[in-house]
This record gives C-alpha cells, sequence and structure tokens, in this order.
C-alpha cells in the first residue's frame, strides 16, 4: 500500500523524561520514527519535554518543541502546526495516554488530525482492563482469573470458584501494604481483613496466582494488509512474580520446544489481530513449567523497552519499520535495512544468546526495599551478547559496573544457611550471587530450583562456572593450560575474573592468555543466522574460530559509551556519545563506539560505522581496540564510565584524545587538584583530607560547622552528607563511611551559597563558555537535582567575570581539549571551585539546545586537532540568548519504597525536563509541569520545617499566604508563624494523634508540602513518614525552601490563564 | 571423544562426538531455525544430509515422545556448536545424545556453526564427511571427496513406506503418495476427518485410481526431483483424473510433471523464517522451509500453470497452481513441525479444492 493519503506532515511525541520503567528506548524509538518519516518525505514536528535526547536534536524534526506533554500543550501544538497526523505509540505509555485523552477531548477530530499507527480503539482494547478481558475471551485466549472484590464473601466466593494460589492486592494503600499471596482459605480471609482495611476505598483485587511460572514474552508486528511476524521470543530467567523489567531475560527462550513456543507465536498472531494493534506490539505470557497452560498476562500496544531490547538482540529495527507501518507502508514493502537487499517483512533468526541484566540504583539508596516484584525499580539495563549462555551472562554482569567482574560477590561467603535459602526466594537484586553461592556450597540444584523457581536449565549453566572456578581456585595459576583458558572465556570470564579466583594479577591472566593464542574473535549480528550477507557492522565477542571483522584501513577513532542507565550517568552521555561520532564521522574517521546499554542511540546499528556490543571494562575494551588499532580513544563523553578506564587503556599503550590522563587525574585527585587552584590562586571552600576520625573532627573544627563530608573516591555524590556539630560527623565517620590511609574522607567547608556551574570548551588556547546557569537550591542540593537557569539570573557583572576568569585559566592550566565542567558557589560575594570534572557533563544537551552551541560537535573536532577560532568561535562568555531555559530534575520516588525525598548532596533523580521561554517565571512553569509538578492554585499547603530554617521560611510562607492559601503547619511552625502574623492552623504529627498529617494527606486536604530535613534519614523519623506518605499519596513535596520560593515567584508572576507562548527549537536563536 | 567434520573443498571442523561413534558421508546444510531440532531430526527429508544447526545451543529441551516426524532419525550427521545435555522440559524424556546414538547418526559438537554457514553460503552446499574417533583429517578430506553426489541416490525409497497402509476418517478419500511424508501432514489430514491412504512411491496411476481417490496428496521427501521418474509418471497420469497437490518434493514433481524444470539451489532453504507471498491475496506468511532444489520460474511460462507463491527474499517460486484442473502445490511446509503455523489455510484450501471448492 501506498502512504496514506493526505499525510504530509506528522507530530510525533516522544516520552518525555526518564522515569524508572520509561528510560532512554523512547529517545532510541523516537529517533528512528523521525527519520523514518522523513525518510518518507514527511514534515515531522515533536513535542517532548526532555532535553537530553537525540530525537530533541535540532536537525532530528523539522519543528521541535521542548514543552510539557500535556493534553493542553499537545493541543496547542496542534492549533499551531495544523499536522495531518499523530504518531503517538513511539511515546510510551506517555505517548498512548496523549492519544486517549486528546481524542477524548475531540481535539484530534477539531483539526482533523488523523492518528497513525493502532487505532484508537485497539488501543483502548489493549489498556482496559475490562475490554481486553473481553476481547482475549472472544478470540479463547485465556487471562488470568481476576475480581474486585469489597467483601469477604466476594473473596471466599472467587477464591471457591478459581482456587489457590490467589494474589491479593488492596487498592489504594500506603506502600503497597497490606496485600500477598495467599495458599488457602484462612489466609484469604486474614489478607483479605487486612487489606481491605488499609484500603482507602475498601476495595481489593484478587487474582490467579501465576508466581512461579515461566515468564516469556514475544515481539510482534502487524501491518495495515494484516500481515503479522513476530520479532523475537524472550525468556525470563526470574519466572513469574518479577517485573519483566527487573527479570534477567535470555533471548532467544531457551527451554521451549518447537511446540511450546509455536503455541505461543500462534497465540501472538491471533492476539494482535484481534486487537488490531498496527505497528508493533509486545506481549507477555505466563506459560506452566509442566503443561502446555499458559496465561495472557499483558499486552503492549507500542514500541516498549522489550521492543528496543528485542531490535538490539536481532538486529531488527522495530520503532523504524512501526512509523513506517503508521504511515501506510506495509512489512513487504519496507526495506530491510540490515541485508540492504531483502524487505521488512520475515523474521528475525540469531545465532547466539542475549542476555539482558536490570541496572538497579540501590548502590545509591542504601536504605531503599531492595526486594523485586511487581514494581520495577531498575533505573537501566545493560545487554550482552555471546555464543554462550554463560559468556553472555558473564559480560552482562561485568557491563553493570557494580565492581565485580564474575560471580563472587562481597559478603555471600558470610551469609547463613537460612539465609541463602531466604535469599534464593525472596528476590532482591543480588539473588544471581547468592545462587551462585549456593552451588559453591554444594546446594542441591533441584532444591535452588524448588526455592527459586528458575528453570535448571539456568541453574546448570550457572553451576558450570562456579565448578570452573572452583577448579581455578583448588589448582592456582597451575589450571590455566590454553585449553582451560578457552574454557573459561567461552564461559565468559573476564581476565579480572580468574585473576580473581587464581591469584594470579590481572595483567599477567592477560598476558598468558595471549601468549597462548587464546584471543576473542568478533561475529556479526545479522538477523539472519548467516544465511545472506549483511552489511550491519554490529558486532560481539566470542571465543570461537573465524573472525568477521577484519579492521579497514581508514583512519579511526574509537568513542566509549556511558554503560547502563543509572543515576548520575543518564541517557545525556548517550546524546554526547552519539555527537562525539557523528562530529567524528563528519571528519571523515571511521567510528567505533563500544556500548552495552540496549536502549540507546548510541548502540542503533548506524550510529557508527562499527558498534561492538561489549562491557566497558578495561579488557573487554582493550581486546576490541588492540585489533582495531585507532588512532586514539575518546573518553570525555561517555560520563564517569569511560573515564575510569583511561588509566588502564594508557598504560595498555592505548592513546587517549583529548585532555590527557595526567589532567584528568589533576582534577580527579583532591590533593594534585588543591596544588593546582593555589597555583592559579583560585579559590576553593576550605577543607582537608582525613584519615581517621580524629583527623576528620580537628579539620572541622579549624574550617568550622557545618561541614560536607565524603569518601574519597565517589560517584555522583554517593556517601556525601552535610553535618552540623561534632556529633554528626562522628556519627557519619563512623557508620557511613569506612575510613582508612587508603580511603580517606574529604572534609570541606560547607557554604550554603548560590551553586553556579559551566561547561566549557577549550583547545589549549581559546576556553569557550558557552553560558552560565545557576541552581534555585543552594549548595547542598547534588546539582543533577537542582533547578538549573540559564541564563544566571540575578548575577552580577563581577561573579560573572570571576566565573569567565576561572574557568578559562583552570581549562587552560588544566591543558582540557575538549570539555571541561566546573561547578561553584557564589557565597558573600565571593566565587568559589567546588567541583571540576575533566569531561562533558549532563547539562552538556540542554546546554547545547538552548545556546545554539553545538558543544560536542566543537569539542570533537577540538579533540582531533581542530581550534575554536578556525571554527569560528571566540573565547569567553558566549553571548546570552534572549531565552530562559529552565532545566528541572524528575524523580522515581514513586517506585523505590523506603528512599527518602529529601534533597541533599547525593542525586536521586533520574531524569531532567526543560521549560523555554522569554520570561523567567514561565520557562520555570513550564519545566515544573513538565516535571510532573501539580500547581494548586488554592488549598491548603502544609510547612513543617526545622528550627535552622524557620527565619528563612518566613517571608515564603507569608507570600503564599498573601495569594489565598491555607497555611498548615505543625506545632513548633505553628508557633513561629503565629507569633510572626501569619494565620495558620496547627495539625498534629503523626505521634500526636489523629486526625495527623497522614489522615488529611489521605483526605485529599493537603495540597502542597513543604517540609525541611531536621537530620537524620532513619525511616521512623516523623519527616520522613511524612515526605513518604506525600509521593504514595502524589501530593507535591518541596524538601528546599529555595524550590519553594520559586513555586512562590511563579505563582505570584503567572495567573492561570496567562497566555503561554510556545517557543520551537528552531527558533531558540531569533 | 573426537570428531572431525571435513568437507569436499578441503575445510576441517574438529570438535566432540556426542552422537553414535560411527562415520557417513553426506550433502552438508544448514537450518536456521531456533527451535525445532527434534523435527529436524526425523524429517525424511533430509536423507543423505549432514545438516548443520545455526542455532548455538542444542539439546536444551531434550527429546520427547510426541514430537517426532518420522518413526526415526535419516539425517547422515548432525552439528551444533554446544550440545546441551541437561535438557530441561517438562516433556523432554532423553537428551539428543542418546536419541543420536540409538539412531546410528555421528554427531559433533565444538564447532563454529556459523563459520560453517557462512562457509556453505558463500560456496554451496556440499559433500562433507562426519567421523568420530582418533581420524586423520586429510583422510576425512578425501572421504568426502570420494563420497557420492546427492543427485542421483534413490533416496526416497530408503524413507518411504514400502506398502499401503489407511489410516481411517469420515471425510474424503486422500491418498498420500510417500516420498518420505512427514507425520504432521497425516495429522493435518486426519485433523480434518480425511481417510489417509498412504502408498508407497512407485504405487501406479492405475493402483492410485483403484483406490477411488477423493484427491492425490504428493507428499515431502528427500533428494533430487528428477530421481523420482516413476512418481512423476504416475502424476502426469493422474493430471485432469483427480484433484493434485504436494508439497515440497511433491511440489517439484507435480511441477516436473506439468511440463515445468527444477534446478539445484545454490545452498537452499532451510528454516522456520522464510516469509511467502501469497500471490492472489498479496498477504504475506512466515513459514517452514527445508528444500535445496526448486521450481525454474521461466520454465513454466507457456504452461498452464501460474506461480501462486513467492519466497520475498530470493523471489523463488515456492507454490503453483494449474490454471484450469484442479492442481496446486507449496513448495514450502504447511504442516509446519517445526515452525509457524500461519500457512494452515493451505489445507484448508486442499479441502475446499477436493470438494470442488475455491478454484
Amino acid at each position: 500500500m501506498p502512504i496514506k493519503e493526505g499525510i504530509k506532515k506528522v507530530l510525533v511525541v516522544g516520552s518525555g523524561p526518564i522515569i524508572i520503567g520509561q528510560a532512554a528506548e523512547f529517545d532510541y524509538a523516537g529517533t528512528q520514527a523521525c527519520r523514518a518519516l522523513r525518510e518518507e518525505g514527511m514534515e515531522v514536528v515533536l513535542i517532548n519535554s526532555n532535553p537530553a535526547t537525540i530525537m530533541t536534536d535540532v536537525n532530528m524534526a523539522d519543528r521541535i518543541y521542548i514543552e510539557p506533554i500535556t493534553p493542553d500543550f499537545v493541543t496547542r501544538v496542534i492549533e499551531k502546526e495544523r499536522p495531518d497526523g499523530f504518531l503517538p505509540s513511539l511515546g510510551g505509555q506517555v505517548g498512548l495516554n496523549m492519544a486517549l485523552q486528546l481524542a477524548e477531548l475531540g481535539v484530534l477530530d477539531k483539526y482533523n488530525v488523523k492518528l497513525l499507527g493502532t487505532p484508537l480503539d485497539a488501543i483502548k482494547r489493549a489498556e482496559d482492563r475490562e475490554q481486553f478481558k473481553s476481547t482475549m475471551e472472544r478470540i479463547n485466549e485465556p487471562v488470568p482469573e481476576s475480581a474486585v472484590i469489597s467483601t469477604i464473601d466476594e473473596a471466599v466466593e472467587f477464591a471457591r470458584q478459581v482456587g489457590f494460589p490467589l494474589v491479593v492486592r488492596p487498592a489504594y494503600t500506603l506502600g503497597g501494604t497490606g496485600g500477598g499471596m495467599v495458599y488457602n482459605i484462612n489466609e484469604l480471609i486474614d489478607t483479605c481483613t487486612r487489606g481491605l482495611k488499609a484500603s482507602i476505598i475498601h476495595q481489593a483485587l484478587i487474582e490467579r496466582s501465576l508466581v512461579g511460572w515461566k515468564e516469556i514474552e514475544i515481539e510482534v508486528m502487524r501491518d495495515g494488509a494484516d500481515n503479522c511476524i513476530t520479532i523475537c521470543s524472550m525468556e525470563n530467567l526470574d519466572p513469574m512474580g518479577i517485573h519483566t523489567g527487573d527479570s534477567i531475560v535470555v533471548a532467544p527462550t531457551q527451554t521451549l520446544s518447537d511446540k511450546d513456543y509455536q503455541m505461543l507465536r500462534t497465540a501472538a498472531l491471533k492476539i494482535i489481530r484481534a486487537l488490531g494493534v498496527e505497528g508493533g506490539c509486545n506481549i507477555q505470557y505466563a506459560l506452566d513449567p509442566n503443561s502446555y497452560q499458559y496465561y495472557v498476562i499483558e499486552v503492549n500496544p507500542r514500541v516498549s523497552r522489550s521492543s528496543a531490547l528485542a531490535s538490539k538482540a536481532t538486529g531488527y529495527p522495530i520503532a523504524k519499520v512501526a512509523t513506517k507501518i503508521a504511515i501506510g507502508l506495509n512489512l513487504d514493502e519496507i526495506k530491510n535495512e540490515v541485508t540492504g537487499k531483502t524487505y521488512a517483512c520475515f523474521e528475525p533468526s540469531i545465532d547466539y544468546v542475549v542476555i539482558k541484566f536490570p541496572r538497579w540504583p540501590f548502590d545509591k539508596f542504601a536504605l531503599a526495599d531492595r526486594t523485586l516484584g511487581t514494581q520495577m525499580k531498575a533505573t537501566g539495563e545493560v545487554m550482552a551478547i555471546d555464543r554462550t549462555i554463560e559468556g553472555a551472562l558473564l559480560k552482562a554482569i561485568r557491563s553493570l559496573e557494580i565492581g565485580v567482574p564474575g560471580l563472587l560477590y562481597p559478603g555471600m561467603e558470610n551469609l547463613i544457611e537460612e539465609e541463602i535459602e531466604q535469599k534464593l526466594i525472596t528476590a532482591n537484586d543480588e539473588r544471581l550471587f547468592v545462587l551462585a553461592e549456593a552451588l559453591r556450597r554444594g546446594m542441591l540444584e533441584e532444591h535452588i530450583c524448588n526455592l527459586t523457581k528458575m528453570d535448571r536449565f539456568f541453574i546448570r549453566k550457572i553451576k558450570n562456572v562456579v565448578d570452573l572456578e572452583q577448579h581455578l581456585r583448588q589448582q592456582g595459576p597451575s589450571a590455566l593450560t590454553p585449553e582451560t583458558l578457552r574454557q573459561c572465556k567461552q564461559m565468559g570470564m573476564a581476565d579480572a575474573y580468574i585473576s580473581q579466583v587464581t591469584g594470579l594479577k590481572t595483567d599477567a591472566v592477560r598476558a598468558l592468555r595471549q601468549a597462548k593464542g587464546v584471543e576473542p574473535v568478533y561475529k556479526m549480528v545479522d538477523t539472519c543466522a548467516a544465511e545472506f550477507e549483511a552489511q550491519t557492522p554490529y558486532y560481539y565477542s566470542t571465543y570461537d574460530e573465524e573472525d568477521e571483522a577484519p579492521p579497514t584501513d581508514r583512519r579511526k577513532v574509537a568513542v566509549l559509551g556511558g554503560g547502563p542507565i543509572r543515576i548520575g550517568q543518564g541517557i545525556e552521555f548517550d546524546y554526547c556519545s552519539v555527537h562525539s561520532v557523528w562530529a567524528l564521522k563528519e571528519m571523515d574517521y571511521e567510528t567505533i563506539i563500544i556500548n552495552n546499554n540496549p536502549e540507546t542511540v548510541s548502540t542503533d546499528f548506524d550510529t557508527a560505522d562499527r558498534l561492538y556490543f561489549e562491557p566497558l571494562l578495561p579488557g573487554d575494551v582493550l581486546n576490541i581496540l588492540e585489533k582495531e588499532k585507532p588512532e586514539g580513544v575518546i573518553v570525555q563523553f561517555g560520563g564517569q564510565t569511560p573515564i575510569n578506564l583511561a588509566a588502564h587503556l594508557v598504560r595498555a599503550g592505548i592513546k587517549i584524545l583529548g585532555t590527557s590522563l595526567n589532567d584528568i587525574d589533576r582534577a580527579e585527585d583532591r590533593e594534585r587538584f588543591d596544588e593546582l587552584l593555589e597555583e592559579l590562586d583560585v579559590p576553593r571552600p576550605p577543607g582537608g583530607t582525613a584519615f581517621s576520625v580524629s583527623e576528620a573532627v580537628e579539620v572541622a573544627t579549624r574550617i568550622g560547622y557545618p561541614v560536607l563530608v565524603r569518601p574519597s573516591y565517589v560517584l555522583g555524590g554517593r556517601a556525601m552528607e552535610i553535618v552540623y556539630n561534632v556529633e554528626d560527623l562522628t556519627n557519619y565517620m563512623q557508620t557511613a563511611v569506612k575510613v582508612t590511609p587508603e580511603h580517606p574522607v574529604l572534609v570541606d567547608k560547607y557554604f550554603l551559597g548560590e551553586e553556579i556551574e559551566v561547561d566549557a570548551i577549550a583547545d589549549g588556547e581559546t576556553v569557550l563558555i558557552p553560558g552560565i546557569m545557576k541552581h534555585v537550591e543552594r549548595a547542598g542540593v547534588h546539582s543533577g537535582d537542582s533547578i538549573a537557569v540559564y541564563p544566571a539570573n540575578h548575577l552580577d557583572r563581577h561573579a560573572r567575570e570571576q566565573i569567565v576568569d576561572y574557568s578559562s585559566r583552570m581549562a587552560l592550566a588544566m591543558n582540557v581539549r575538549g570539555m571541561i565542567n566546573i561547578q561553584y558557589v557564589l557565597y558573600n560575594g565571593q566565587i568559589y571551585v567546588l567541583e571540576v570534572n575533566p569531561r562533558a557533563s549532563r547539562t552538556v544537551p540542554y546546554m547545547s539546545k538552548i545556546t545554539g552551541v553545538p558543544m560536542v560537535n566543537l569539542a570533537t573536532k577540538i579533540i582531533m586537532g581542530h581550534k575554536l577560532k578556525g571554527m569560528g568561535y571566540q573565547g569567553g562568555l558566549y553571548p546570552e540568548t534572549k531565552l530562559v531555559g529552565v532545566k528541572a530534575p524528575v524523580f522515581s520516588f514513586g517506585k523505590l519504597l523506603q528512599v527518602d525525598i529529601s534533597l541533599g548532596p547525593e542525586m536521586k533523580s533520574t531524569g531532567e525536563v526543560l521549560g523555554v521561554d522569554a520570561s523567567y517565571p514561565v520557562a520555570l512553569y513550564k519545566a515544573l509541569l513538565a516535571s510532573g509538578v501539580e500547581f494548586p492554585r488554592q488549598g491548603n499547603i502544609l510547612f513543617t520545617v526545622a528550627d535552622k530554617d524557620k527565619e528563612e521560611a518566613l517571608p515564603i510562607v507569608k507570600g503564599f499566604s498573601g495569594l489565598g492559601y491555607n497555611i498548615l503547619a505543625t506545632a513548633g511552625t505553628a508557633r513561629y508563624l503565629g507569633e510572626h502574623g501569619v494565620p495558620v492552623q496547627r495539625v498534629n504529627k503523626v505521634r500526636e494523634g489523629t486526625p495527623h498529617i497522614t489522615d488529611l494527606l489521605r483526605q485529599g486536604d493537603i495540597h502542597l508540602v513543604v517540609n525541611t530535613l531536621t537530620k537524620g534519614k532513619q525511616p521512623e523519623r516523623d519527616g520522613f513518614a511524612i515526605r513518604r506518605a506525600t509521593v504514595e499519596l502524589a501530593v507535591p513535596c518541596l524538601t528546599s525552601l529555595d524550590t519553594a520560593r520559586a513555586i512562590l515567584e511563579v505563582l505570584t508572576d503567572f495567573q492561570e490563564g496567562s497566555d503561554v507562548a510556545l517557543v520551537p527549537l528552531q527558533e531558540y536563536l531569533n | 571423544m573426537k570428531a572431525i567434520l571435513a568437507l569436499e573443498d578441503g575445510k576441517v571442523f574438529t570438535g566432540q562426538s556426542f552422537g553414535a561413534a560411527t562415520e557417513q558421508w553426506g550433502e552438508v546444510v544448514f537450518n536456521t531455525g531456533m527451535t525445532g531440532y527434534q523435527e529436524v531430526l526425523t524429517d525424511p527429508s533430509y536423507a543423505g544430509q549432514i545438516v548443520v544447526m545455526t542455532y548455538p545451543l542444542i539439546g536444551n529441551y531434550g527429546i520427547n515422545r510426541e514430537d517426532y516426524e518420522s518413526k526415526r532419525s535419516f539425517v547422515r550427521g548432525f552439528v551444533v556448536r554446544e550440545y546441551c545435555d541437561h535438557p530441561s522440559n517438562w516433556r523432554a524424556s532423553y537428551r539428543v545424545g542418546e536419541f543420536l546414538t540409538r539412531a546410528g547418526v555421528p554427531s559433533i559438537s565444538g564447532v563454529d556453526t556459523r563459520a560453517l554457514t557462512r562457509h556453505l553460503r558463500s560456496y554451496g552446499t556440499m559433500r562433507g564427511y562426519l567421523a568420530t574417533g582418533d581420524v586423520n583429517p586429510e583422510e576425512v578430506v578425501t572421504r568426502a571427496r570420494t563420497s557420492p553426489q546427492l543427485s542421483g541416490l534413490n533416496l526416497v525409497d530408503e524413507v518411504a513406506t514400502g506398502e499401503n497402509y489407511t489410516i481411517e476418517g469420515s471425510g474424503p478419500r486422500v491418498v498420500l503418495v510417500d516420498l518420505g511424508a512427514k507425520h504432521n501432514i497425516v495429522r493435518k489430514l486426519r485433523d480434518r476427518d480425511c481417510t489417509v491412504i498412504v502408498v508407497p512411491p512407485g504405487t501406479t496411476a492405475g493402483e492410485i485410481n483403484a483406490l477411488s481417490p477423493d484427491s492425490v496428496f504428493f507428499s515431502n521427501g528427500p533428494g533430487d526431483p528428477v530421481d523420482v521418474q516413476n512418481t512423476i509418471k504416475t502424476s502426469r497420469r493422474l493430471i485432469g483424473t483427480v484433484p493434485l497437490f504436494g508439497i515440497c518434493l511433491g511440489h517439484q514433481v507435480l511441477s516436473l510433471a506439468l511440463g515445468g524444470k527444477t534446478y539445484k539451489m545454490k545452498f537452499g532453504h532451510r528454516g522456520s523464517n522464510h516469509p511467502v507471498k501469497d500471490m492472489r491475496t498479496g498477504r504475506v506468511y512466515i513459514t517452514s522451509h527445508n528444500h535445496g532444489y526448486s521450481v525454474d520460474e521461466s520454465s513454466l511460462a507457456g504452461l498452464d500453470v501460474e506461480v501462486s507463491h513467492i519466497n520475498l527474499n530470493d523471489n523463488t517460486v515456492e507454490g503453483i497452481r494449474h490454471k484450469k484442473l484442479p492442481i496446486f502445490a507449496v513448495q514450502y511446509h504447511p504442516e509446519a513441525s517445526p515452525g509457524p503455523h500461519d500457512s494452515d489455510y493451505i489445507f484448508d484450501q486442499f479441502m475446499d479444492m477436493m470438494r470442488g471448492e475455491g478454484q
């Protein structure tokens, strides 16, 4: 079929900020969609609030709106742009919701916009619980029996029909409490009684429990002519009961016979047809491990995290093909870009194993509930490819960058038997390592099978590794014969893992291995198991005979990516890596990218000239570089991951392009950095290094409290804290960190001043500062969690000059070639340096977009020898734009139980949004709206602030009161406010009895909470309980007075119904 | 135990033996299906061939009682990257290695099957020799070179039934000319209540007519279609007297009987992911394939035969239909096993044709 008639201009909606469950995969999908549309000659309009994406790049669409994705804003974009079609299914759940809402509001009809891709009624059939159920019943596809009950009798009646086990899920409770699995009638009655009581609306959902069944997923595509194909099947190692986003997943299915598989495949085709999906669709099944019985668990009528994984696992570009289907093309009319000869209408066949491993944020949230269940908690994931399960699994584990090179995990040897069993039954992020430990101790495979419900096929594979590990440990280095070495490598054991168990140094293992000729080969991901010649330069390593990736003789450069998305290292670094590759291509270099994140644009097979899907660890990276022999490696765009590799690479004789290792080290090493600053006469807050508790106290006494304390080696503010007195300091030193001569603790004076940040580009002669950002929250809140404003408002000329001067001198003194990020604090009229990162930072995409300076492009060209002046740029501060850009953080607290939401020096946000306007309040309004903050236009605001903050809070409270809000406060705060003439209503703290704060929150009587941290982060404290309650009841809660002040400013300046202008990216510079 | 696979062009792969401790020659072919090794191993069409599986892990779900496509294995050898001797599936009753040993099939694991597949893709299917134990690689190469060619062998007689037998049903009478029929063809006919009379490949037209069939069905089978001249002759005689249908080798037989020509493909189609377009509806189906020969489209010019299906990957003929008579055939495997069940409708069309409908 030809392209749908009358479709010339298409509006694409992105998925907005990165949150748990909705990550970089939608940038990958959206980017493919925009390109696919333009390939077909469409004019593309895009709306996405997330600036850290490739899809919001100026060259991706004709008109780009970085605006809040709300029905109101999308409607206005439609009004202004008058697109012919609307494509929602590449924007995740946000996109689908937008389609449903706009259709309901009549917007699509009013402006005569065609919904492209899966039709509305098909979306409803998949999304609406009842419609889905009845559709499945119509085609005889089983869904798990379920019922909503509000009495015990109803529950008992349901159990009589369905049997046990059942799972009870009370509706609207705090922290998902009150539910659980029940195996008999007594448990059912008990749990339902508790659950109904805990439920605000006195309701619970009861469902047949499929815990322990195999969880299988199939990715399906369907076109407008009803042609259907499946792209990839996936089997979860973790059976039903753990969210697939939190499961280790293998592709293709491993333990299904052809009969089992075809049964589910046939069902998948039936389902996608019955729903009427046009495009991509993900279908999840629960399959009884002991029969042909199965249930359809869930259908996503859109591209998803799984489809991104399936695309990278097979090489089949699902999002691109889904987009072409959406505008009317059929599968047999769409070219298969992998072979360049055949069509998109075929099913990929793969001749390797793919494993996806989730990356959880528990390293950041020490107190979070790590238990895995139906709520996804991972922020990102890695993917690994090999020709063996063991190989793919071990590659995946080391790609996580959690400090373990193999299956040995710290602390496992100390677990007692009961703990091992318990941890096998109740999964958390460490279960695989516990499983390995159980095998090490000789626990029977059958028993592990019973406890974990994992298929014994996988347990045996893990045992293969453990057995080999034990063999190496017993024999020591003498075990390392060429045959055993080859066996180790075929099972994916890193040199570092072999080193760990044999005692031989990693470098020695590597040297020995190379001397014995045990080297990896690289094979191609080609969608067709080598049946046809393919063009994809997409490779993975394996220990087999034939290498398919002979290096070319072109000039080439390798760019190291950022690995999995985690808190502190997000999609921004993928943006930077991709732009670096593009800049290198412009300079006619062959580009090589190494990365392992399946969600990203950087791992799309046509981003770089060659893609190596590999762990970002020294051994794996060196293998590639030694084979490819590029002119050098660029390490400054993938966040901290490649920076951490730099020293290893240099030692192996690899050239780091850009800022040298020595200069990187000068920024990272505290002492050398201090020396540098002293030399340059650039001030920093006073501080010192402490090697013991008493030394820390000494330093703190000398410089005065409050002080910022942190371990010397940190990533993204981990374990940092601000302490106000000697008692807290001693407590921190004794509990939070392990201080040793090798790992000292840094103690710095904490200046409660304004935080300022710059990203600069330097070429050794000239230093260009594209812009200065100011944070709304003062120093002490991690820069990633702060609202950042460009251009920095209320910053006087003197401060500006100081910033430009310090930044330029530091960049020159450090011989920066490329990017540098510097954070400052402005305190009592003086600028102090807080931190320097010799690399691209998370603000680079945001600043590139708002200032129009192609920062990564320039930096990459400088790295390759160009000069700023030669590219038409002067040094110093780049002329400011007329527009204000506000970047606001986005959090995923709703998904992480037991995590304190208060802002501090440790980063907690998962994503960001951008608001742009000519006026600051409007830009801020847009940013906050896009970040999900609801602005109550009237109602009750609760203040409960620490004593130290009361004075500062007063004008803010007065401001809100003056706008007509009712002020509620807890005893202390109420008394203070009352004394200062603010009308205030006192409310009870939880321990003061009902009705207390939580009751009021539950009843919806509080619309905004301002709560500042007293001290400590123990969950039992009152403030913590209030803050968690706000998360679970979706009431906005501000923990920084600065944020509260900013919101007050918005609400004061900006009345409801005010005209908010849309500003397309293409007009930022006009 | 060691095992060696040598190709006639001198390429040698070494690995471990996991099947019968014996040796065999055969035509080396690859199959890209990710599941379905049990069906492949027991599909009589693989007679005379050493099968390479491109999926690297084989044996994961063992061998079960139900998924046989014939009584035994006819493959000459089996080549895998990694053999799994700890199968896990609720129906698994044997390890693949045990099955292969009993079936007398030499098997080799530890082979870079992707390299081997790329080699076959580039140079075409070729003769190979699979030996186990302590053997001299050069000798094995020599044996590969001196092995007979696949064409010219009478493989069909080796795999087909020697005598008639009948599976009673309440529906129409189908005479199934067994050239090496997969069990699932019979199952599909039985599902539709057909009475299935299975006859040997050499059965004459007269003998078939004496069975008063509602239609005659030429099954799949091994080898070069021109080697089954008797069956071609039989089918030619039946043209116009009774509805005819064929699958795979049966399709080639009917094409030859109707005046077409066949040729040997470079490396054939074997797998479960081939897109086939039904020319009448324009719809594309993902299909199961196993053939090394194909009908030459140009040879059909001027005949009363139209191409009903083509392969989207290489545009080869995947189905033919007589323009006037109730005769049609498909090159691929609508009976699946292994592979997608998307083409079940072909059996419905067959039923319609027998009832005189849908032509």
